[in-house]
């Protein structure tokens, strides 16, 4: 049996990168819910998020263990970095990869080629980004971000990781709380946007409705780009949160970390922004409870899917169900 | 004196056939005639090549190795003028399934008479294959891969120039009981060919000290399931059989979750002996962490080779740096006596007895190597430092 300090160990830190899950799955699930596409490029967006942070932190001169109040405001300022060069991307991603293709009416077939497209070349991109600096002559004055473009490059996380909660072998850092707690509240926030304020009004117009949504005045091309960025900001909020639970980044780490979120946008109903969030958590959940039944962790991913294919089974919507529309309180 | 037999055999073979060829070829007449002195001109774009991951997720490894090699052929090509050997690099990015098409790549090529590498043991699983096939008959010098089971298959080709696993493994066993002291082991592989092979036999060879397994995947990232399974068992050490990226997060998300270096120490092996492993780790996580790896400190090379390095790269000679440099220059020393056909160069490496930059260089029937040790390596301060001899 397994005792009670280990299932809440692996209960709580299956929240942890649950939430990163979550917050991650909300660029598909924002995307999907206004346009009826599966952006596949934004698993690029969160990584170029993350080196947006890394690259912010060595810039900086971040030290591990520093003072709590340096601490934060050196992490603050990385997030703004991150959530700027992911939102950014995303917009780029957006007008490059998408707008073209809308206006032409393009069946959304192509639409998901050119974004599998956009991400291949984004992720290249980074992972040949010391020779692109040659190529321009800034490979001297750039040497420190360009190291070894194809390893892994680590994020120097200034924070101290002081123990919060111990009882009975079970222990809460202040690292992971720091994640799950972010990871929360920016999803919170992002769901009283779009319930509440009158651009989060447009974006469920959009997405009910998108030709009765034009006719009552909404400009529809705006609210494309603000469903982009707002997926693409938390896609940068995700990649800080995940540097901070795992210190390293690389060209292709959104490949999986993408089919993950992009996973639990399925399984939470894609196109629903608390299914987001219920599937991401429970993604994690499961991830790690495949411990408890004595499977080795190499198991974890077949027992992701499995649940995702039963699940879809029985609610092919999701656990939440579909529409971002109709999703409210 | 057994294997002096066994070795004789072969050797005597290959001398008769030569002998054969002598009386009908015109070409390899001169060839033969010429073997025993150096400075002589060999046949045009003759080469050698590198197999190994030199980009992708491991190539640190490779890379490492590829410079030893480079040094060596260009130390070869300085010296002795008209004789000019070509490097060839055969880029697996450390890929099993990329194996195959390379290795039929290297095998057609003509002027390629010998190949240092494959660099990895997954890779090797199928690129000696193809290089073992009679028609192909390509004969190469692993400068790392230390799966046992490759010397197994009764491929003639097959060489290596370091100690392979099964010395590797009850080496490191020994040393987690022995020298560390350590009564309950947890251990952990990547369920790759190397990765899962090593720690089978740490298993093994551990026995009752051994309290729980777990097998993670390559590229995976998030360990917390692993760590509170860790915690949960009462381990005092955990051993991982694997790679430096892994490695590298594995001790990291240990450390995070508050498990200290004296309560539970990380042990892990020659793949994991790189300084990715600290990138991964940062250097306060990864500092204590021990590294088994039949391979001599760089700088306890025989002669100017860490001052040769040293001064061609800007970096100090890293893993298997200097056992890359061994291998390419078994092969150089081949060529430089005139054994430049693939049959020529397999035999000379049969029965090479020479001292090289990390210990006497001869192999047994099987392709191993005659002597091996084991050392044990230790982060401090974020470097990886050698600790220690393991004596078995």
């Amino acid at each position: 049996m397994v005792p009670l300090s280990t299932f809440l160990d692996l209960t709580f830190t299956g929240l942890v990168i649950g939430a990163i899950y979550a917050l991650f799955a909300l660029g598909y699930t924002l995307v999907y819910g206004v346009l009826r596409l599966i952006n596949f490029a934004h698993s690029e967006v969160f990584m170029w998020g993350s080196f947006g942070a890394v690259w912010a932190m060595t810039f900086l001169g971040s030290r591990p263990n520093m003072a709590w109040p340096a601490a934060v405001g050196l992490l603050l300022v990385a997030l703004v970095v991150a959530m700027a060069v992911s939102g950014g991307v995303a917009l780029v991603v957006e007008r490059v990869a998408y707008r073209r293709l809308r206006e032409k009416k393009a069946p959304p077939l192509v639409a998901l080629i050119s974004a599998i497209g956009a991400s291949f070349m984004l992720s290249e991109l980074m992972g040949l980004r010391d020779r692109v600096a040659g190529w321009v002559g800034l490979d001297g004055v750039l040497a420190p971000y360009l190291r070894q473009a194809r390893e892994n490059t680590a994020f120097v996380n200034p924070l101290p990781n002081v123990t919060v909660l111990s009882a009975g072998g079970f222990e809460i850092r202040s690292n992971q709380l720091i994640v799950l707690v972010g990871a929360v509240l920016m999803m919170i926030a992002l769901d009283q946007f779009v319930s509440r304020s009158r651009l989060g009004r447009g974006v469920r117009a959009v997405s009910q409705d998108p030709e009765a949504a034009a006719l009552m005045g909404v400009n529809q091309k705006q609210v494309v780009q603000l469903t982009f960025f707002i997926g693409g900001l938390m896609a940068g909020a995700a990649a800080v949160l995940y540097l901070i639970h795992i210190p390293v980044t690389r060209y292709n780490v959104g490949f999986i970390l993408g089919i993950k979120a992009f996973t639990a946008a399925v399984l939470g109903g894609i196109g629903n922004i608390r299914g987001a969030l219920v599937g991401g958590l429970v993604l994690g959940l499961v991830e790690n409870y495949a411990t408890l039944f004595g499977l080795e962790s190499s198991w974890k991913d077949v027992v992701s899917f499995l649940l995702l294919v039963v699940v879809l089974l029985f609610r092919p919507t999701g656990i939440l169900g579909e529409s971002l529309g109709k999703a409210r309180a | 004196m057994r294997s002096i037999v066994k070795l004789a055999a072969p050797a005597a073979a290959a001398a008769l056939l030569l002998a054969a060829c002598g009386t009908t070829g015109g070409d390899d007449t001169s060839s033969g005639s010429s073997a025993g002195s150096s400075g002589g001109s060999c046949p045009d774009g003759i080469s050698i090549g590198f197999f190994g991951a030199l980009t992708g997720p491991d190539a640190n490894l490779g890379v490492n190795i590829d410079n030893g090699v480079k040094l060596a052929v260009d130390q070869h090509n300085q010296k002795s003028g008209a004789c000019q050997v070509k490097l060839e690099p055969y880029d697996s990015q450390g890929d099993q399934n990329q194996a195959q098409g390379l290795a039929q790549k290297a095998a057609s090529n003509t002027k390629l008479v010998g190949i240092v590498g494959p660099a990895f043991s997954g890779e090797s699983k199928v690129a000696d294959k193809v290089f073992a096939d009679p028609e192909v008959n390509l004969v190469h010098i692993t400068p790392s891969a230390t799966n046992p089971s490759l010397a197994e298959n009764g491929w003639k080709t097959f060489f290596r120039v370091l100690g392979n696993d099964a010395t590797q493994g009850p080496a490191a066993a020994k040393f987690i009981t022995g020298t560390l002291k350590k009564q309950k082991v947890y251990v952990v592989d990547d369920s790759s060919e190397y990765g899962k092979g090593l720690a089978d036999i740490v298993r093994k060879d551990l026995g009752a000290a051994d309290v729980k397994d777990n097998t993670v995947q390559k590229g995976q990232t998030d360990f917390s399931a692993v760590v509170a399974d860790i915690r949960a068992s009462g381990a005092d050490a955990v051993f991982f059989g694997g790679y430096y990226a892994e490695a590298g997060l594995l001790v990291k998300q240990m450390r995070d979750a508050g498990l200290s270096n004296d309560q539970v120490a990380f042990i892990s092996d020659d793949g994991a002996k790189d300084d990715g492993l600290v990138t991964a780790a940062g250097t306060d996580a990864a500092n204590g962490a021990y590294l088994t790896c039949p391979c001599l400190p760089p700088d306890k090379a025989e002669g100017s080779f860490v001052e040769d390095y040293t001064k061609a790269y800007n970096t100090a000679p890293a893993t298997y740096s200097a056992e890359g440099y061994d291998a390419a220059k078994i092969l150089l020393d081949g060529i430089s006596e005139g054994k430049v056909t693939r049959e020529d160069l397999l035999s000379y490496v049969k029965t090479y007895d020479k001292p090289g930059v990390t210990k006497q260089l001869k192999f047994d029937d099987k392709g191993e190597p005659s002597s091996v040790s084991v050392w044990a390596y230790k982060v401090d301060g974020g470097k990886i430092v050698a600790d220690q001899e393991i004596n078995s």
